[in-house]
């Protein structure tokens, strides 16, 4: 049963995932964490830090970490995994077949083009959901916030500025 | 067979040795496909990207399909998604298998708290260079749609349904003859 809702969770994810990784994290919070609770707001602010110094896409890492969380063997992240790229594979495939038909599609630019505020506001939701007590446990984490943003406003290196920040966290709260 | 080989092994690179957001992998990709291998014209890459992040999912993946299905079809869209997707699952599921031992150990609790502000400061900084992009009423839609989904917890599905559908419904009321002719400039 935890099989099947895994499944089609996660199949619902790789479906509405408009705008790639970081609007994707809103649908996970929303389906996975509040929805759910098959981790926590905290748990999946930690994977995001892990899928960026890690490899691959954002939500293929979550899914497959999920997977093995919830249900504790390697098929359940395999599942997951699927249920997640099946989606878009098939969309996708079929973007490709009719790939001349809509490169210049009215429809198809009317619909993205009021798609983007509603991704957009998906980021935004992902960042703002992520703001608890947890994660802002005193005044240093504001100050850790404020010194990341400045870096990434001017483009630092974000696998860099996460290994920095976790030094932070080991000189600040150890 | 052997291309479906190279193009499992042309992604298993790319899915290994690229890190962060879908479009810093967009260089390897290019390299990869475009330069190494000619599989691609430069312009009918960048063509099909446009469309490949227009639909759902991570850029990664659909890329993956885009060019394995022009190569091979279905079994090349396959190859090159399982290619794509197998470095990432091997390491995730090694770290899922261990992180839970390691989360206890007070360095790695300590280093998390550091990692988590930065976590919403690498989210945050898209989104308002994403928002700054957008003309004024689109902007506060934007910052409404964030809102209404966190503190109301209403799910973003319903948001790309109607943002879909209210593009839809505006250009079909359009009149298509002015809209075409602008179109053709």
């Amino acid at each position: 049963m935890i099989y099947l809702q895994l499944f089609l969770s996660y199949l619902k994810i790789g479906f509405f995932g408009f705008g790639g990784g970081y609007a994707m994290l809103s649908l996970i919070q929303n389906e996975i964490v509040t929805r759910h609770g098959w981790m926590t707001a905290t748990e999946l602010a930690d994977i995001v830090a892990v899928s960026q110094m890690t490899p691959g896409p954002i939500a293929i890492n979550c899914a497959t970490y999920v997977g093995y969380t919830v249900t504790g063997t390697v098929w359940g992240s395999m599942l997951t995994t699927l249920a997640v790229s099946l989606p878009p594979l098939t969309l996708m495939v079929l973007i490709t077949l009719f790939y001349t038909r809509l490169k210049n599609n009215r429809y198809m630019q009317g619909a993205m083009k009021w798609m983007k505020p509603m991704i957009c506001g998906m980021i935004g939701a992902a960042a703002l959901l992520f703001v608890n007590g947890t994660t802002f446990i005193d005044w240093k984490s504001y100050v850790i916030f404020l010194v990341c943003f400045l870096a990434t406003w001017f483009k630092v290196d974000s696998i860099l500025m996460i290994c920095l920040s976790a030094v932070a966290g080991i000189l600040l709260y150890v | 067979m052997k291309t479906l080989l190279q193009l499992f092994w042309a992604f298993f690179k790319i899915g290994a040795f690229t890190f962060g957001s879908g479009y810093a992998m967009i260089p390897m990709i290019e390299k990869e496909v475009v330069d190494k291998r000619k599989w691609f014209e430069k312009d009918e890459f960048y063509d099909q990207f446009a469309l490949a992040s227009s639909a759902p999912g991570p850029f990664a993946l659909n890329t993956a399909v885009f060019v394995g299905y022009k190569l091979k079809g279905w079994w090349g869209s396959l190859a090159a998604v399982c290619g794509v997707v197998l470095p990432s699952f091997l390491i995730i599921l090694a770290i899922a298998m261990y992180l839970t031992d390691f989360r206890d150990n007070r360095y790695v609790e300590a280093a998390f708290k550091g990692i988590r502000p930065a976590v919403i400061a690498l989210i945050a900084v898209p989104f308002i260079n994403m928002l700054k992009k957008l003309p004024w009423y689109f902007m506060l839609l934007g910052a409404a749609v964030a809102a209404v989904i966190c503190y109301l917890g209403v799910s973003p599905i319903w948001f790309i349904l109607a943002g879909a559908a209210i593009g839809l419904v505006l250009t079909w009321r359009a009149k298509p003859g002015v809209e075409e002719k602008g179109g053709k400039r």
